[in-house]
């Protein structure tokens, strides 16, 4: 690569008329992003949360929380955004609309997943030594399923901001803004700050999610890598207790360490 | 006292697992069930606090029908200890043997403070007060999973093959560690296992449990021994009961010759003494080389233990010590026989007539 | 719908077909990058960490915001499909590399000391005992690997090179939703074949793993 034209592409980023608070400011965009993301993270957490306990510990429409994992990974976040738009018109309840629904999925998954995941000789003795079925959700199959129920959050985090990028194209605000407007303008210096800002931002909530992971899971509970103990490891792709899965076919650490593939990664 | 009262387990589909079953479970003492795999024995245990409830039949705790208490409370003055310990892995070993009283709404420094007492009761360090259960081994974490169940200082204790999961060495030092504390808080306890032989080291009384959930056999494991009420019980006992049955006979009333006899020597052996009246040897055909004893016996050791020094000494004596270890007496195998003969006799003939 | 699938045949399959291989070809290039660098993770524990970890960093950045930065990396023209097929294998790559490292870690145990036990030498053990029985976990890897390619290929469309996504900007850009449901069915249609494929490319890899007691 030529020098010159790198300096072209970091034009944009280092003019300092784009990092005041103004409308359509660099700061501006970075907050609206950050604000969406965490919004939506929270409606889905709140709709998945409890779902996703519930089918885990009552372990009825188990099916229905295997798959929608699946179904949701499969489903094309530009096709879904503009799906929305299109039959509601454009606006921020379409887009949330559709961000939601594609950050469901990978937290109800890993919920369902963590709980049946959990040491059932552990639940056993929970229920044994007198805990009502509320404690013994709250105090014993939770924290114990926290792992995999904190590597459904964090990939639904990335969904959430990486789909709220593309969610320019629809009107929306946000980081990609700058990418789309910069594309239409053929201002490819525009085009590089919005995809390295994003880049950045995305790397920084994932690291921030690691750090509050590592906070509220227990240290009895983290991962143990198979016969060399690696230690826990912070990637957003899995975090999981190495107790076995409730799936069929092959032998028990297959199944969990497919399990934890699955649940824990989603398009981006 | 626990007793049941024709409980009877039917699950949907036409298993039954528990029959017709009417037993009492003495306070204060532990009462093992045991039979082969599928004969109610652990779903009897689980009745008990109710973690499965009967299809007819009630059981009771010192008279108060279990079904009419709330379960999680019942639960919580019952001591639990399963298998696997089933520890959380998310919260430490203290935490964990804390789990009861912190439910009850003991203050948690208080809380703490008993489990780590408890911890030293169970023969652990200190040290492992902070550790994870992951970072134990399956021994440490069932002596745990007891301290667990101590915690809240519950009268009666349920055990579900709490010794099952570990290896031999490590099981017989557990084993060793529960008739201490036994001997210590005298709990009312119901013991499952599959282990004959464990459930006669272990129990007061003995339960054995046919197939289909039938009580085949209810007693002390002597009266077990000596007695098998039919030949399921015999064949599950297994053979050389009379042998095994010679563990619960003391050596009290044996006679011993003077141990001078044998210093002398008779027969072609001489017993070697040292300076302080320890044995250190049998000489055999006046060889300088010395044969060692295979052991020697106290009046408390069981008859077993005194058969097992005749036969494997290189003379056919056992040598009893006294408390010093100084040898008191000597006492040949066909003296032990003879013995085993009379008290064999007596038993007979004190037998209440059928 | 039925009318506008019919008049715009040409379109659909061309876009289905750019689709295609744009979210394939880059499975297969991630892949056979991944294979290598996890087993090297699995050989040298040191650089596990700091393998992962890059994946991780990697596979957290947006799909639009990687369509966009590689071109400045590689040189390349801001509308180029190789952009989305670098992008998409890298993504494939960062995935992959941490399910192939964990998958060999997993096997290593009695089948593999009794393979050294044998006589197998390092590469044969691989291709023939370790490999084949990581292949399960392996093949979730690339099943995931897939179907997340080809949700993401569509958003190449804003460069003008998305396969099925173009159907999605005509839809917008025209105000129809025909185009748009036809998009979305066939990308997920497409999904379910490709994921259903690769799991019984692992039955017949793997016909171990299907019998056994009861």
């Amino acid at each position: 690569m030529l020098v010159t034209p790198m300096l072209n592409y970091f034009g944009y980023l280092f003019d300092g008329g784009n990092w005041s608070f103004a409308q359509g400011s660099i700061p501006h965009l970075l907050l609206q992003h950050v604000e969406y993301t965490l919004i939506t993270l929270l409606i889905a957490a709140v709709i998945a949360l409890p779902v996703g306990l519930l089918i885990g510990h009552t372990n009825r429409g188990a099916l229905l929380a295997i798959n929608i994992g699946n179904a949701g990974r499969a489903l094309p976040t530009f096709g879904l955004l503009s799906l929305m738009v299109t039959l509601v018109g454009i606006g921020t309840l379409p887009v949330l609309v559709a961000l939601v629904v594609l950050a469901v999925p990978p937290i109800l998954t890993s919920t369902y997943a963590g709980i049946r995941a959990v040491d059932s000789a552990a639940v056993d003795a929970a229920v044994g030594m007198g805990m009502r079925p509320l404690q013994v959700l709250t105090r014993a199959e939770v924290p114990m399923a926290l792992p995999l129920i904190m590597s459904g959050l964090r990939s639904a985090l990335l969904q959430v901001c990486a789909t709220a990028t593309v969610a320019a194209y629809v009107g929306f605000g946000g980081l990609g803004r700058l990418l789309i407007d910069g594309l239409s303008t053929n201002h490819y210096d525009e085009v590089f700050a919005g995809a390295v800002l994003v880049a950045l931002l995305a790397i920084v909530l994932d690291l921030l999610s690691a750090a509050v992971q590592r906070s509220i899971v227990s240290p009895g509970v983290r991962e143990r890598r198979g016969r060399r103990h690696r230690g826990s490891s912070d990637a957003p792709m899995s975090d999981a207790p190495t107790s076995d899965a409730a799936m069929s076919e092959t032998s028990e650490q297959t199944e969990t360490r497919q399990q934890q593939v699955s649940t824990a990664s989603t398009s981006r | 006292m626990i007793t049941f009262d024709a409980v009877t387990k039917a699950f949907p589909g036409g298993n039954v697992a528990v029959d017709d079953l009417s037993v009492e479970l003495p306070t204060g003492q532990i009462t093992v069930f045991v039979g082969p795999s599928g004969c109610g024995k652990t779903t009897s245990l689980r009745m008990i606090n109710r973690m499965i409830d009967p299809t007819s039949g009630t059981i009771a705790i010192d008279g108060e029908d279990v079904s009419h208490q709330d379960a999680a409370l019942l639960r919580r003055k019952i001591g639990y200890v399963i298998q696997h310990a089933g520890l959380f892995p998310h919260r430490t070993v203290v935490d964990n043997i804390a789990t009861v009283p912190l439910l009850n709404g003991v203050n948690k420094k208080q809380a703490r403070e008993n489990a780590l007492e408890l911890l030293g009761r169970v023969g652990l360090d200190e040290s492992m007060a902070t550790r994870y259960p992951a970072q134990l081994s399956g021994g440490q974490q069932q002596r745990v999973g007891v301290a667990r169940a101590l915690a809240a200082d519950p009268p009666v204790m349920l055990m579900d093959e709490p010794f099952s999961a570990v290896d031999p060495i490590v099981r017989d030092g557990l084993q060793k560690e529960f008739l201490r504390l036994q001997a210590e808080f005298g709990k009312t306890i119901a013991f499952v296992t599959h282990d004959i032989d464990e459930a006669i080291k272990l129990g007061d009384r003995v339960a054995i449990f046919r197939v289909g959930g039938h009580l085949a056999q209810v007693g002390t494991p002597q009266e077990l021994l000596d007695d098998p009420a039919d030949e399921f019980v015999a064949d599950f006992v297994g053979r050389d009961r009379g042998f095994r049955g010679l563990s619960f006979i003391t050596a009290e009333g044996l006679d011993v010759e003077p141990v001078k006899t044998w210093v002398d020597g008779r027969d072609g052996v001489r017993l070697v003494l040292d300076d302080d009246g320890k044995p250190q040897g049998w000489s055999v055909n006046d060889s300088t080389d010395l044969r060692p004893l295979p052991g020697t016996f106290a009046p408390s050791d069981s008859m077993r233990l005194v058969t097992d020094l005749a036969i494997s000494s290189p003379s056919g004596v056992a040598v009893r010590v006294d408390g010093e270890g100084i040898a008191d007496g000597a006492v040949p195998h066909a003296a032990v026989a003879e013995h085993l003969v009379a008290v064999r006799r007596d038993a007979e003939g004190d037998r209440a007539p059928r | 719908m039925i009318d506008y699938i019919r008049n715009n045949q040409t379109i659909i399959w061309q876009a289905l077909g750019q689709h295609v291989y744009l979210s394939l070809l880059p499975v297969l290039l991630g892949t056979v990058v991944a294979v290598p660098v996890g087993y090297l993770a699995v050989r040298r524990p040191a650089l596990y960490q700091p393998i992962v970890n890059l994946g991780g960093v990697i596979y957290s950045i947006p799909s639009l915001a990687l369509f966009l930065i590689i071109p400045v990396v590689l040189g390349t023209g801001v509308l180029s499909p190789l952009n989305i097929i670098v992008a998409l294998a890298v993504y494939t790559f960062a995935l992959l590399t941490r399910t192939v490292a964990d998958a060999l870690t997993d096997v290593q145990g009695e089948t593999t000391q009794a393979a050294d036990a044998l006589g197998f030498r390092r590469l044969r053990r691989l291709v023939g005992v370790e490999i084949p029985m990581a292949l399960p976990v392996m093949l979730a890897g690339v099943r995931v690997a897939t179907v997340s390619n080809i949700s993401l290929v569509s958003v190449g469309a804003f460069l003008g090179v998305g396969g099925l996504g173009a159907l999605f900007t005509r839809g917008l850009q025209l105000g129809f939703i025909e185009p748009i449901i036809v998009g979305i069915v066939l990308s997920v249609l497409l999904a379910a074949v490709c994921d259903i494929g690769i799991v019984l490319l692992q039955r017949r890899l793997t016909p171990w793993s299907r019998v056994g007691a009861g």
